[in-house]
């Protein structure tokens, strides 16, 4: 045996969140970077592309959870490549049963649908929760800006879809009819008197009202997320459902420690099951009822529990 | 024989840790290791057969495994 070979040694400490993934050749593993919400500083791009081509394989892989992975890293450059990417400001991502790193779209700075700051909201929880430990299965949170709804976030484990709630001034209004037009819902109908009318029940509380306004008589009176939980895809897929409406970008992070706090106590035991399953074995209520605790005004008063996606159709 | 406990340390530390405990011995040399059920022992032992090592046996005791790996040089 060769003398460098007898004095390999890594830093456990750089394994303990994951995100180093066995491959299949001998030694080699994947490493997994976190990008919360996929935004990449253009400086930390050209840190990965420099430490990709001295340790990594041939290409790298964009990941569908907006990550980047280096391929065929060999154990023993472990070391080599964390202090490296650390020098552009670049971490490693988790994997195995813990808070993942956050997804999100490009939020509201730049892109006009955007109405909430969906980029923050992912920074934010993936620097206060990323890596924690559920003790039973992974834990996904998205982010979407709007109820477009790029990332699908209800097909995370908490799901948070941008969210506003329009209040008209009837005297600003000119009864162009623009907003009544633009309501994909049927939420506003221009009536006969040329006022419109407005049904509550029908907004998704999408903004385009707001948006489409010339007179700015629509206002945006209410804004923050539409919370939906217990979603995955994978092999037996849950589309998350309501829980709360309106939930201050403040509050996410609370939020979801909440969720995290009831998910461990109620799945103690239960072996490797997402938090949608358990909501479905104990009932919607209990989770709604300690959400109530804490965000009294926003928790929705009654829900159902996740919704299974058949993925055999046809057969 | 050398006896490595790996029970309660996640991947992928468990399969770091065996190999670096395979590179410190010789050839034809016997270690156990003691895995966790669930992930642990769906993957270690076949990830070390796959480098090339002998698997001499896996056993379940009480709630965890014993995998024997007779270490094989490259």
């Amino acid at each position: 045996m060769s003398e460098d070979v007898k004095k390999t040694s890594i830093d456990f400490n750089n394994l303990k969140a994951g995100g180093f993934i066995k491959e299949r050749g001998k030694d080699l593993f994947t490493v997994r970077l976190r990008v919360p919400g996929g935004r990449m500083p253009v400086s930390r791009l050209k840190k990965i592309a420099e430490v990709a081509e001295k340790y990594g394989g041939e290409f790298v892989h964009l990941s569908v959870r907006q990550s980047i992975e280096l391929i065929n890293i060999n154990f023993k450059s472990f070391d080599a490549v964390v202090a490296e990417l650390g020098e552009g400001d670049q971490k490693v991502a988790s994997c195995g049963a813990r808070v993942r790193v956050p997804t999100a779209c490009g939020g509201c700075e730049y892109n006009p649908n955007g109405l909430v700051d969906t980029q923050r909201s992912a920074l934010e929880v993936d620097r206060k929760l990323f890596g924690t430990e559920t003790g039973h299965h992974k834990f996904k949170v998205g982010f979407a800006g709007c109820p477009f709804d790029c990332p699908k976030s209800a097909t995370n484990d908490v799901g948070f879809q941008g969210a506003i709630w329009p209040e008209l001034d009837g005297d600003a209004c000119i009864s162009c009819g623009l907003c009544a037009k633009s309501c994909t819902e049927g939420a506003i109908k221009m009536g006969e008197d040329g006022k419109l009318v407005f049904s509550p029940d029908n907004c998704n509380y999408c903004g385009d009202c707001v948006k489409v306004c010339p007179s700015e008589a629509w206002k945006t009176v209410k804004k923050g997320y539409t919370v939906r939980i217990g979603g995955k895809w994978g092999r037996h897929p849950l589309v998350g459902t309501l829980f709360a409406t309106f939930l201050p970008e403040e509050r996410v992070v609370d939020f979801i420690a909440c969720v995290l706090a009831w998910y461990k106590e109620k799945a103690e035991g239960a072996g490797r099951v997402r938090i949608g399953d358990i909501i479905i074995k104990e009932g919607p209520d209990s989770l709604l009822s300690r959400l109530r605790g804490g965000f009294p005004e926003y928790v929705v008063g009654k829900t159902i529990p996740p919704q299974v996606i058949a993925t055999q159709v046809g057969k | 024989m050398q006896t490595v406990d790996l029970r309660g340390v996640c991947c992928p530390t468990n399969f770091v840790k065996a190999k670096l405990a395979l590179e410190m011995v010789d050839a034809g040399e016997v270690v156990e290791f003691l895995l966790d059920d669930g992930e642990a022992v769906k993957n270690v032992p076949k990830s070390l057969k796959g480098e090339g090592h002998k698997l001499l046996g896996l056993k379940e005791s009480d709630g965890y495994y014993v995998l024997t790996i007779e270490k094989v040089e490259d």
